[in-house]
């Protein structure tokens, strides 16, 4: 199904398309004694500018292979992607930052330099590096740990020093792979709030990868319900949250609703996932 | 180097020189052969592009296990024969027994930097280059310490027992003259200067190592 053409009125409506993936597939090539993969597709999806629009799947459907085809990380074996109307392709587009899943902050810099990492590359004036860094810090509480190394911080704050190095480059789509992956489930919540505080106030679009559906229903504005392997969307829910929202939103009486819309796709889908591993162990390879 | 090493050196490039005059005015034809320049160009490129880089590596590796197992202090007389009685033997068994240790230990470093590190690199549009100096071999200081270490010991006793066995000067020369004149103060003061200077670098190496692992760990 068309992720740009719900059921629930997300029409497209070309104006307003900030990333658009048009019959994208993704096969990875055979490797020594192993079967090309078809992990993706085909994927059509238009992100409208300034949405939080989250992609949900079972485990080795491709999500993060859609990601890391939009971001330029890898190439569609077919179809085409584009991010503000121009193609992307070979690489990632100014505009666009990269939250992974993995803590890939950088454990010989301190949490202030990590997060001037992409401005000082950038020639970035001192005092402007100072304004954004010190600003974006703040934003995520970090400010009382700028001096400390990575290793000295948790795995959320560990994740938060990644946010505001992708923050302070102020993009204008933001992709965020799993970024909660490994955090436990309060914390999650919690981080989910800052991250809906950062959506809000950057104006970004965001384009969240999860595995969690509570996480997923929470957050967006749109939820796309992959398929198992090869991923092709399945479904796309329309939250119709309001934009001032937090975790708190869990208790409302339309969040069960969502969550259960979202399950009522994928528990299928998962149980085919679970079959699928298991053909994969006993002959082939199945990629995320 | 000697005057007779300066001419040999004037030889090797006046030949390669010859070698791309001829090609590039046609006398050898230019489909059986590319002007040496434009050869090292293209390695460059190749290298600077990273696509031949892990070729290469993963072609020297079994070169870089076995590497130790030759005694290649029997090349030293030839170095001699090479570059005379000077320095530059002396440097290059030094740098023999150090290069390969650097070398393994930095693949080793290499290898473990997690791949996410490279997914930064490229949202940053970092090039090749610059993805290894600023990102991949800061995340393999660690490893790149314990070649450096092993890098000082190997090159320590390259350098004095290239020096023990023939030159005219040096720590190595000094404690060989001093054994042979049954001179022991000279030579187990010597010997414990040697010993003395190699500790005292491996150690500013091991403290400056904690305090990178430090930040590394947390610990």
């Amino acid at each position: 199904m068309d992720a740009g053409a719900s059921r629930n009125g997300g029409g497209r409506v070309a104006a307003g398309h900030h990333a658009e993936l048009r019959g994208v597939t993704r096969v990875y090539p055979a490797v020594a004694g192993y079967r090309p993969v078809h992990a993706l597709g085909p994927v059509d999806l238009d992100l409208r500018r300034g949405e939080f629009f989250s992609v949900v799947g079972p485990s080795g459907c491709g999500k993060s292979t859609l990601l890391e085809v939009l971001a330029g990380l890898q190439p569609p074996s077919e179809g085409k992607v584009s991010f503000e109307g121009k193609p992307v392709h070979g690489q990632v587009p100014e505009g666009v930052g990269v939250v992974f899943q993995e803590d890939a902050s950088f454990p010989w810099l301190t949490v202030w330099d990590n997060a001037a990492f992409g401005l000082r590359r950038a020639g970035v004036d001192s005092a402007e590096i100072e304004r954004r860094v010190g600003d974006a810090l703040a934003f995520m509480g970090l400010k009382d740990f700028q001096r400390a190394y990575p290793a000295q911080l948790s795995g959320g704050m560990r994740q938060r020093v990644c946010i505001a190095r992708t923050l302070v480059l102020q993009p204008r789509l933001i992709l965020l792979d799993e970024p909660f992956g490994a955090l436990d489930a309060q914390t999650r919540l919690l981080m989910g709030d800052e991250v809906l505080r950062l959506w809000r106030r950057t104006g970004a679009t965001i384009l969240l990868i999860t595995h969690a559906l509570d996480e997923a229903a929470m957050l967006s504005d749109r939820v796309g319900v992959m398929s198992a392997r090869p991923g092709r969307f399945l479904d796309l829910v329309e939250t119709k949250w309001p934009k001032e929202r937090d975790s708190t939103i869990v208790s409302e009486a339309g969040f069960g609703e969502v969550t259960a819309r979202l399950w009522h796709h994928l528990r299928g889908e998962s149980m085919k996932a679970l079959g699928q591993s298991g053909a994969a162990a006993a002959g082939g390879r199945a990629e995320a | 180097m000697s005057r007779i090493g300066w001419i040999r050196l004037a030889v090797l490039l006046a030949l390669v020189a010859l070698l791309e005059i001829l090609v590039r005015i046609g006398s050898i034809p230019y489909k059986t052969m590319l002007p040496p320049s434009e050869m090292l160009t293209a390695l460059v490129r190749l290298l600077a592009a990273g696509t031949a880089t892990r070729d290469i590596v993963q072609t020297l590796e079994p070169f870089f296990a076995t590497y130790y197992a030759v005694p290649f202090f029997i090349f030293y007389p030839v170095l001699i024969a090479i570059f005379d009685l000077s320095l530059l033997p002396i440097i290059l068994m030094g740098f023999a027994f150090a290069v390969i240790a650097m070398c393994i230990a930095t693949i080793n470093g290499l290898d473990r930097v997690p791949r996410v590190l490279g997914k930064v690199a490229r949202m940053h549009r970092m090039r090749e280059f610059e993805t290894a100096v600023r990102m991949k071999l800061p995340a393999a200081a660690p490893h790149l310490f314990t070649g450096l270490k092993l890098c000082v010991a190997y090159s320590f006793i390259g350098v004095i027992a290239s020096e023990f066995i023939l030159a005219p000067s040096g720590l190595g020369h000094a404690i060989a003259y001093a054994y042979n004149d049954f001179d022991n103060r000279t030579m187990y003061a010597l010997m414990l200067f040697v010993m003395i200077v190699v500790v005292t670098l491996n150690m500013l190496l091991h403290g400056w190592e904690q305090r990178l692992l430090k930040r590394w760990h947390g610990r």
